[in-house]
């Protein structure tokens, strides 16, 4: 089920996929078929080595499917040609665990720089980085470096940068694994806004408790394969 | 991406890399010079070539009474034999001028030429041959007058100045390609060194890329600012190895050529084709080098 407001078309759609990484015998994921629509709002859950990076890497196209095919954004990724990959990408704001930051660029140049290197304008950019600080909470620290701000600011730097340019899926992998409590539920607030504001987003983590405050889609992978499918999930299998 | 950023990224890297930029300039800078002094060798080379081939001539001595071959068995050359081959080379197309040289002005020829040693003053006018002084229109054709003339009654000898100069230029030739062939090797190391200035400059710059591919940069805009930061690099080295070449040819002109003063050298012409040849292979060498490490170190 979708929240809504949403259309129903896919953005996100897995068909039979397996991938096996060289020199390994298990397979990284297996048979995977799912489908994730416009606007929703999806976590993804399972222990470490369950899938959960491969699953995201594959939507980014960093690695290919060994079979089943694999379409975001209405691309088919098994056609998608080396050079039609950052197109891809640029519709796919990405938020990691560690922030990913640039250290020697401010927080306003941080988020600037995914404009600059879409080709943005100035003017469009002066317009375009205020707007998204301010949807973080961090104007009044635009001029600020990252090392002078504490974690939860930096993720919020990170989300801003991932989303100045709208989007149409953002991906979150443990954005909340290096924050306190408090600074988790700030996060997450702001990722539920920018999905309620449009932007499918998927969420990969261990925080049991945001998944189980938050209510929404949950799939839980283990060994690679989809165990769990669930509307309004919670983080642990409730039976 | 903007030019503008693309500029401000390429001036952060070099900065932030400025050791190894450093070392990219000198290096570059000093193995164009060694090439640029490879190619001006090559022109110096031309330069006293044409100078020389342009003074020098193929000489035929006519018998005279101390001639002792075999064709001057019938005595000193007659009138009537150096009106003959007078004739006879101004008839062949490869001669382009020619002149009789008597046995005064073969003289004062000589005086000049050794002018204050004892030699001058031991020689009399009647030991010097009377000869032809031919100037060929293509000075490798000798043989030509070789085979018409060597033998013939009343000419003693014919004597080409080339196979003397010849061996002159040999040698010049070969200190040419062994300093061209420095200049290669030092253009090569060049080459190696950008390709691992860059790999560094990849590897500590791996954050920013990362940022780039994941936001959706494409793989050509990630690898602009170091391919433009190399050959910013190779462009200040070329400057300088410019500049070096025009202060060697300025030494020459100012220093050496006073000293030197029965040849020419090459020409500040020569310094600026030489220099513009340098800027082409430095531009090319610093591409393609860099081009073939971002591929292989910046993947998408």
């Amino acid at each position: 089920m979708a929240p809504q407001g949403c259309t129903g078309a896919p953005v996100i759609r897995f068909e039979n996929v397996s991938k096996i990484y060289p020199k390994q015998e298990r397979p990284a994921l297996e048979g995977v078929d799912l489908e994730i629509v416009k606007g929703e709002f999806v976590f993804l859950v399972g222990l470490s080595g369950s899938g959960k990076s491969t699953f995201l890497r594959l939507i980014l196209k960093e690695e290919t499917p060994t079979t089943g095919s694999i379409v975001v954004a209405g691309k088919d990724l098994n056609s998608l040609s080396a050079h039609k990959i950052p197109e891809l990408r640029r519709q796919v704001g990405t938020v990691f665990q560690d922030f990913r930051l640039l250290p020697n660029k401010t927080v306003a140049e941080n988020v600037a720089f995914t404009l600059h290197v879409l080709g943005y304008s100035q003017k469009e950019i002066n317009r375009e980085v205020p707007d998204a600080l301010e949807l973080v909470g961090l104007e009044e620290k635009a001029d600020r470096r990252p090392s002078e701000l504490a974690g939860g600011e930096q993720q919020r730097v990170a989300i801003a940068r991932a989303y100045v340019s709208r989007p149409a899926i953002l991906i979150a992998d443990e954005p909340t694994g290096n924050l306190d409590p408090a600074n988790s539920v700030g996060i997450m607030k702001l990722l539920d806004r920018i999905n309620r504001e449009g932007t499918t987003v998927l969420m990969a983590t261990h925080d049991s408790t945001i998944v189980d405050q938050m209510r929404k889609r949950v799939i839980e992978l283990e060994g690679g394969h989809v165990i769990r499918d669930q509307v309004r999930g919670v983080y642990g299998y409730s039976g | 991406m903007r030019a503008k950023f693309v500029m401000s990224e390429v001036r952060i890297g070099l900065r932030r890399n400025v050791t190894m930029t450093f070392a990219v300039m000198i290096t570059v800078a000093i193995s164009l010079t060694v090439l640029g002094i490879g190619l001006l060798a090559n022109s110096q080379v031309r330069v006293m070539k044409d100078y020389w081939y342009d003074k020098i001539q193929v000489s035929i001595f006519l018998c005279d009474p101390l001639s002792s071959s075999a064709s001057c068995a019938g005595g000193p050359v007659t009138q009537a034999q150096i009106n003959q081959i007078q004739s006879d080379i101004q008839a062949l197309p490869v001669v382009q001028t020619v002149y009789f040289e008597n046995q005064a002005q073969a003289y004062a020829h000589f005086q000049d030429q050794f002018k204050g040693s004892a030699i001058a003053q031991n020689v009399t006018q009647d030991q010097l041959p009377q000869s032809f002084r031919i100037k060929l229109k293509d000075p490798t054709k000798f043989a030509v007058i070789q085979s018409a003339f060597a033998g013939r009654p009343g000419v003693d000898s014919v004597q080409d100045e080339h196979t003397i100069l010849d061996k002159f230029f040999k040698l010049l030739g070969v200190l040419r390609d062994g300093a061209l062939l420095i200049g290669i090797a030092s253009v090569l190391t060049a080459a190696l060194l950008i390709s691992n200035t860059l790999r560094l400059a990849a590897f500590s710059r791996r954050r920013e890329t990362g940022v780039m591919r994941l936001v959706g940069a494409s793989s050509f805009s990630i690898q602009l600012p170091f391919l433009l930061e190399g050959i910013v690099s190779t462009l200040i080295g070329w400057g300088v190895s410019t500049g070096l070449l025009a202060g060697f040819k300025y030494l020459i002109d100012t220093k050496v050529a006073p000293l030197l003063s029965f040849t020419r050298f090459f020409t500040w012409g020569d310094v600026w084709s030489a220099s513009a040849l340098l800027l082409l292979t430095g531009f090319i060498v610093s591409s393609a080098s860099s081009v073939l490490t971002l591929r292989r170190h910046l993947k998408v």
